[in-house]
Parts: C-alpha cells; structure tokens; sequence
C-alpha cells in the first residue's frame, strides 16, 4: 500500500512535515494570497529541507528555515512570471481596499504564526460544493497527497484531482477570501468549518460504502484536525465539543467489529476493549463544551456519547439522561434522525412499544427513506414485542438500504433470527 | 473585481414585480448600492411576456420568437453589476437585496483581471 519505506530517516521526517505542511502552507496562503503558488513552494521547500537537513543537520529554527526558504521560492517565481506577479498585486490592492491585513509575520528566526484558521475557514466555504470542502480541508490541512485524498474517499486520483483543481479554480477566480471571518460572520461560519470535520469523522467512522464498516485512518484524520482546531480555537466551546464527541466515539472503536469484521451493536460490545485514556480525555472536554452559555449540539453530542461510556452495561445506561439530551438536541437542531435516536433511546427508557410508537410517527419523512437504521431500529424493536413477521419484513427493508457488507451480514443474521421465530 | 448579481424572481404576480418585495425595499437597496461606491451598472427587466429571442441560423437566416416562456420557477428579474474586493462581500450584497427574499441572488465573477 504505502511505497515508502517505513522507519526509514526520510519517512519519519515527511511525518513530522505532515504538520508542519498544513502550517507552511497557510502562511504562505497569507503571505501571497495565493493557494496554487503557495502550495508549489511549500511543496519544494519540504523537498529541499528533506534533501538537506539529514546532510546537514536540522536548521536551529526549522520552521523558519521552511518559510524562508518558500518565500525565496515563491519571490523567485514571481520575477520570472510577469503574469502571476501582476495578478497578486492586484490581489493586494483589493485586499487592502477590504480593510487592514493583520499584522502576523514570523519575526526574525522566531516561530511560524500559525495562520491555519484562515485556511480552515477558506477550505469549508459555503461557495465550495460540500464534497469539496472536506476533500480540500484534508489535503491543505491535513496534509494528505491527492491520491491519499482519493483513497480515503474511494475514488480514483484522477477524479480527486479534478475536484480539488475545480475548487481551487473556483476559490481563484471567483475570489474566495482567504481570511478569517469578523465576529459577526462567526455564528453562521464556524459551523461550517466544524461539519467538515465531523464529515470527515463520520464517513471513517460509519463508512457509507465499501467492503469495511470501519475506516479508521480517515477517523483519525478527523481527530488530527479537531484537535488543531482546538488548539486555535481554545475558547470556543463547540470546538471542544467536536472534539470531545469523535474522541468518546472513537474510543469504541475497537469493540464496533467483530472478528470478521462484522458490526458489532452497543449492547453486545465488550466495553472492556474501550479505549478509556480516550474516554478520559473525551470525557474533560464534556464540561468545558456545555458550561459558560447555552450548548451547542456537538456539545449535547458529545455529552450523549460520555453517558454511553461511562456507563458500565447497556442496561446500566442512564437513559433518562440520554433522552433529555436528545429533546435539547432535537430543539437546537432538528432532523429525522436525531428523532430516530431519541426513539431508541426512549425505548430503552420505557420499553420497546413506546418507542415504537415514536418510530411509527416518523414514517414517511424523506431524510428517513433510504437510511437503513431506521428500518432496523424498527426490526428490533417488533423482534423485541414478539411481532416476528413484521420484524421480518423491516429486516428485508434495511438489508436492501445497507451499504457495506458487514452491515448487510448483520441484517441478514438478525432476518434469519426473526423468520425462526416467525415459524 | 466585479460581480453580477443575477435577480431570479421564484414568482410573479399580475403586475410583473416579483410578490412580497415591496418598492420601498428596492428603492432603499438601490440607494445603499450607489452610495457605498460599488454599483457598476443593474438594471430591472420588464415582463418576461415581452421577451422575444433571436437565434441565426447555419445559412445565416434569422429566426425570431416570442418568448422564452418560463419553464423554471425562476427566471431572471434584473441585475446588478457591483465592484466589491472579493466573494464574501458580493455574498453579503447578494444576502441584503430584496431579490434574495422572494427568490435567488446568483452571484457570478465578471470575467477578466478586476480591470
């Protein structure tokens, strides 16, 4: 899978420039207003740096060695294409005439400014189709390469480099800020930026499609970034929700499949393979998300997720909890499937017919139709009040909703349980 | 750099104008248009009843017809072309016309370096 040779001295310093990439490239993002100049000597100062510093040795103050040594790149660039230096300038009238640049440049020898929030917020642009946004926050934030990019998503290099072109060229010519947005803008923007993170985060933690239910690596990119934002962003509470949400998520990893890969469900999962210096960590950012003002949902989420991992059994959950905090999350941000979730959870609380009931009431909603837990949820609940033909027959409709094979071997199972006992 | 805001109406009522706007809200956001310096031209269309299009044909012919029709719900009422520094504030001009209410504002990037 990967060609290069790991624990070579050359892979161990690309990882360390995964970080510093995202870093060097928002910078310089700033510095030129540039993503496609910037990018290309980003690109050639992290080669030059790796050809080198193993010669002759790592610089004192490695981060700005890289700026420099980009900035030189890039001034160099821009005396050979009259072009480009034409259009940058303009770029800077413009961003003048916008109002003043911030003064943020790395002094002399001195640390990198991290700029990366710019770049954030740039990446997840509400102008940028929503495929794009999380495919672009992972190669200029992340530091993945096009086709990393595209393997994580499953699609092929050449279709992710057309789609990461396609948003440059959009961010290019229909001039997309790269700046931060002022205070006013930040209640419609920072949302934004988070949903793509947690895009991210859920597509690697319930892949849609795929011979794996699980994808751990794009998880774990989810995580990196969160934890960036968190560290840029220490005062927003949100973000320490994000963060603290796809950490006590994420802690279940290791118990969600089964040996062959299968799903494993919440009430049948060894929790003693939970990953409880995860659950800690996720669990002191809890507080930190829902005190100091009204919550916000990854707060609530991620205040769902602790109650779920402290809990020591499924029965032992404190359900009355977890319903409460569904009704504050169903007001903060309604949808179907918070609904479908309370459902479940009310059926933990008060027995299975009366979250029936609720799952009945949202029959026919069209966010519903081709989400196969809905069905299943269903299923379980009919299996549970002995109505097995019908437990059956929602069964069949969630296998035909699934979308990787080992949810789709979980249905069958369970369809074979009822239609036994159906006989 | 110049933006067109392109004004899709979602509806007409029986004197053309697009429903819910009223031309107090219009006269107001033209006004803060011109005085903030950015307005490079805008235009409202009349009805699309007197639309006619003109095509030519491949031995140079004309062909003349009434209409377009309107087989979308949203056909273009007007525009603006405005001088802003970047999308953000075309975005935000595009957000406070009256257009945006009762329909859509499409913003697109006029072609060419600024100029």
């Amino acid at each position: 899978m990967d060609e290069r040779t790991a624990g070579s001295p050359v892979a161990s310093v690309e990882a360390v420039f995964r970080e510093e990439r995202g870093r060097l490239l928002a910078a310089l993002v700033r510095r030129f207003g540039d993503l496609d100049l910037a990018e290309e000597v980003t690109s050639e100062a992290v080669e030059a740096a790796l050809a080198r510093w193993p010669v002759e040795g790592v610089p004192p103050s490695p981060g700005g060695w890289l700026v420099t040594t980009a900035r030189r790149k890039a001034v160099d660039r821009l005396r050979r294409d009259q072009v480009l230096a034409t259009r940058l300038a303009l770029l800077r009238v413009e961003a003048e005439r916008a109002g003043p640049v911030p003064a943020a440049e790395a002094g002399a020898g001195g640390e990198l400014p991290d700029e990366r929030l710019l770049l954030f917020f740039t990446c997840a642009h509400p102008a940028l189709a929503a495929e794009d946004r999380a495919a672009l926050t992972l190669h200029c934030l992340a530091g993945l390469t096009t086709p990393e990019v595209a393997r994580t998503f499953l699609v092929r290099p050449a279709t992710m480099a057309k789609r990461i072109t396609r948003a440059k060229r959009k961010i290019r010519e229909a001039r997309i800020p790269f700046r931060v947005p002022g205070a006013d803008e930040w209640p419609e923007r920072l949302p934004g930026v988070l949903q793509v993170v947690y895009s991210i985060f859920t597509e690697g933690y319930a892949a849609s499609a795929g011979p794996h239910l699980q994808r751990l690596d794009l998880a774990e990119e989810a995580i990196r970034l969160a934890r960036i934002l968190r560290r840029l962003l220490p005062r927003e509470r949100e973000v320490a929700g994000l963060l603290g949400l796809v950490l006590l998520v994420h802690a279940r990893r290791g118990a969600r499949t089964g040996p062959e890969g299968e799903p494993v469900l919440l009430h049948e999962q060894d929790r003693a393979r939970w990953d409880r210096p995860m659950i800690q960590e996720g669990l002191g950012l809890v507080p930190v998300a829902l005190t100091g003002g009204p919550p916000g949902p990854y707060g609530v989420q991620a205040a769902i997720a602790a109650l779920h991992d402290e809990a020591p059994s499924l029965e032992a959950t404190d359900w009355p909890q977890v319903v409460a905090l569904y009704d504050v999350l169903l007001a903060l941000a309604p949808s179907p499937v918070v609904a479908l979730n309370r459902a479940v959870a009310v059926a933990m609380r008060d027995g299975p017919r009366a979250g029936l009931a609720l799952l009945d009431e949202l029959a026919g909603e069209p966010l519903l139709r081709d989400h196969h837990p809905y069905p299943a949820a269903r299923a379980d609940l009919l299996h549970r009040l002995g109505r097995h033909a019908e437990a059956a027959e929602s069964y069949r409709e969630a296998l035909d909703l699934a979308g990787t094979e080992p949810e789709r071997a979980l249905l069958r199972r369970r369809l074979e349980a009822a239609r036994r006992r159906e006989r | 750099m110049k933006y067109m805001l392109l004004i899709m109406a979602d509806a007409v009522d029986e004197n053309g104008g697009a429903a819910g706007c009223s031309v107090e809200d219009w006269v107001a956001y033209d006004k803060q248009v011109r005085e903030a310096g950015i307005f490079v031209s805008g235009e409202s269309l009349a009805d699309l009843v007197t639309a006619t299009t003109v095509r030519v044909g491949q031995d140079g012919g004309r062909i003349v017809t009434d209409g377009p029709f309107a087989e979308s719900r949203e056909l273009l009422g007007g525009f603006y072309v405005i001088d802003v520094p970047d999308l953000d504030a075309a975005l935000d001009w595009a957000a406070r016309c009256p257009g945006a209410r009762d329909g859509a504002v499409v913003v697109r990037p006029v072609a060419g370096f600024g100029g």
